[in-house]
């Protein structure tokens, strides 16, 4: 039972049908970009799960990322002319470099040194978004061309659906494939002990500058394609909240759980949604409903459920 | 040929001289303990060899290459691998990935195979699990195999310590109080444990406080006191050292 419900294939063939079947659900274009909206939150969350809930690394900086290959993209694609796709991979790989260059200074830093670094790091690309108007369009933000590839053209949330599902599979899979590996365990030991995992060999700066690279070249994929997607971008999504939100999407869904990333992502972006029905109090309900799933469910959705289910099961075993 | 050499080896911590010119030599192929009063130096000295701390004067060589300022995972790979005196485990883990974490010098470590999963990182995990849990099994922790390590008890993770250590292979296994807060039982078989690895021909370098064990097991003891050796030898030398005597075996009794 444990041995099925763990397995990798058992999970990602439950996401495939997932996504192949949610569209018969939704109704309108509305439901369909909320849609959208949580597969790009969700394959963020994703790579930030690596780093924050794998490797025990915390970032308040990622919108950053995000942002610089949104505007990346925005402005070659739309200014210059280059094809999307082209300019997806050229601002993945700048933010990566980017993000390998500033990892390891701020890597050395822990705890809430950590997290005031990187929140430097992001309010200062969101001031230079802001400051280089003549290049951004400033605190105005900028129209951006839709996403191409040769003759295809995505526009509508239901077209752009089957892109991003296709992407969160593959982040799913890039995922549990890392996690279960000796990189990954090597990134589980920088989380359990820095010193025991260098004693035993692993290089703990090595893979604490990879993981954090990797979480940033995922944030630059998705803010690529969102802008193309959203077809207008502004300072405001490489912002400090954007950031924040994406841990408390971590943290709520469960540390160190890959499905936990995406149970984070659907919740909190589709729960606004839901909530708005209730006008006024729709940020204290939120709020609330927060607060009571982390005091019931303390390690997250996920992982907290899971141990649930284990002890339901094993106690069912014990019957007998 | 010498495994390690300490050479004038000095560590100064604000004023207090925890490791003091400190030189000797350790042959392998032998168990060596290293014993001494609280605060002798003894965990400090691990840590100056295994590269966790920087030495503020003297050098160590590892198989005649001098290896100071090294980072502990690039002695890893030449071949050092250590326990901790207060326990060190990743308690994220099972206990079997603790092991297996042991294992990481020898499989691959790409980052695309490993994204990937190109057939070779699932070829290369399952012989190192069938590896980890026969090293589980010859520590005495068959039984917690499956099992979390944040759930095991303290005894067992002692052990699991060092099955995770031996899972680097290395040549040079430091061991720091592996039967601290052991029942005598458990001290027993713990000093199994450290003879077999011996006789499979690691060198170990064991700190403890356990003087029955340490006189039974040890081809070669040296005492630490303040830092500074107060002497070496064999254990029959040593035991007969009137400094000895006086500074820590009078103590104990
Ligand atoms: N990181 C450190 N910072 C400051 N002082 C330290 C540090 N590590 C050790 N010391 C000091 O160095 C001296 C030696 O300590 P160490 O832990 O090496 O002794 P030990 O022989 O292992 O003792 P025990 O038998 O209690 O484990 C002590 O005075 C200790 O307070
Ligand atoms: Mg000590």
């Amino acid at each position: 039972m444990r041995s099925v419900l763990s397995s990798r294939w058992a999970g990602l063939l439950l996401l495939a049908v997932v996504i192949a079947l949610l569209p018969l659900g939704l109704k309108n274009n509305f439901q369909f970009d909320i849609a959208v909206r949580i597969g790009f939150n969700a394959i963020v969350v994703i790579g930030l799960n690596l780093l924050i809930g794998y490797a025990g690394q915390i970032s308040l900086g990622h919108a950053g990322f995000l942002g610089l290959a949104a505007y990346f993209s925005a402005i070659t694609v739309t200014r210059y002319g280059w094809p999307p796709l082209v300019s997806l991979l050229a601002a993945a790989t700048l933010v990566g470099l980017l993000a390998f260059i500033i990892a390891r200074p701020v890597l050395r830093l822990k705890g809430h040194y950590l997290a005031m670094a990187t929140l430097g790091l992001g309010i200062i690309i969101s001031i230079v978004l802001n400051q280089e108007a003549g290049l951004t369009g400033g605190p105005d933000g900028m129209a951006v061309d839709p996403f191409t590839i040769g003759a295809f053209k995505l526009v509508k949330a239901r077209e752009w659906y089957w892109l991003v599902g296709a992407l969160l599979w593959l982040a799913v899979w890039l995922s549990l494939n890392l996690i279960d590996s000796p990189v990954g365990r090597a990134l589980r030991a920088v989380h359990g002990s820095e010193v025991a995992a260098e004693v035993v060999g692993v290089d703990t700066t090595r893979y604490k500058v990879m993981v954090f690279v990797l979480s940033a070249v995922f944030a630059s994929v998705v803010g690529s394609l969102q802008a193309h997607y959203v077809s207008f971008i502004s300072p405001q999504q490489a912002g400090f909240f954007q950031s924040v939100e994406w841990v408390i999407m971590v943290v709520l869904g469960g540390m160190a759980s890959t499905y936990g990333a995406v149970i984070g992502a659907v919740i909190l972006t589709a729960l606004p949604q839901v909530l708005t029905a209730l006008e006024d109090y729709e940020h204290m309900i939120f709020g609330l409903i927060m607060m009571l799933v982390m005091i019931l469910l303390p390690k997250g959705i996920v992982p907290s459920a899971g141990a649930l289910l284990r002890r339901v099961s094993s106690k069912a075993e014990g019957g007998k | 040929m010498t495994l390690l050499n300490v050479e004038n080896l000095s560590k100064e911590f604000g004023g207090v001289h925890a490791i003091s010119d400190l030189t000797f030599t350790i042959n392998p192929g032998t168990i060596h303990s290293i014993i001494g009063p609280n605060g002798a130096g003894k965990t400090t000295l691990f840590n100056l060899i295994t590269g966790v701390y920087t030495p503020s004067a003297g050098r160590v060589l590892f198989q005649d290459q001098p290896v100071t300022g090294l980072r502990p995972n690039e002695l890893a790979a030449r071949g050092m691998s250590r326990t901790f005196q207060n326990l060190q485990i990743f308690m994220n883990m099972t206990a079997l990935e603790n092991v297996l974490v042991g294992r990481h010098l020898h499989l691959n470590t790409g980052i695309l195979p490993s994204l990937f999963r190109w057939p070779a990182i699932g070829r290369g995990d399952r012989a190192a699990t069938v590896m980890a849990k026969d090293l589980m099994a010859f520590v005495g922790l068959e039984k917690y195999i499956g099992w979390d390590a944040d759930a095991m008890p303290y005894g067992a993770l002692k052990r699991l310590e060092i099955a995770r250590a031996l899972a680097a292979e290395p040549k040079l296994l430091l061991l720091d109080e592996p039967a601290a807060g052991l029942n005598a039982t458990e001290s027993r078989e713990i000093d199994e444990v450290i003879k077999k690895v011996a006789a499979q021909g690691v060198t170990v370098v064991l700190v403890e406080h356990d003087m029955k064990m340490v006189m039974e097991i040890s081809d070669h003891i040296l005492v630490l006191d303040y830092g500074r050796k107060l002497t070496e030898g064999t254990p029959a030398e040593v035991r007969q050292n009137p400094d000895v005597i006086a500074a820590y075996l009078g103590q104990v009794g």
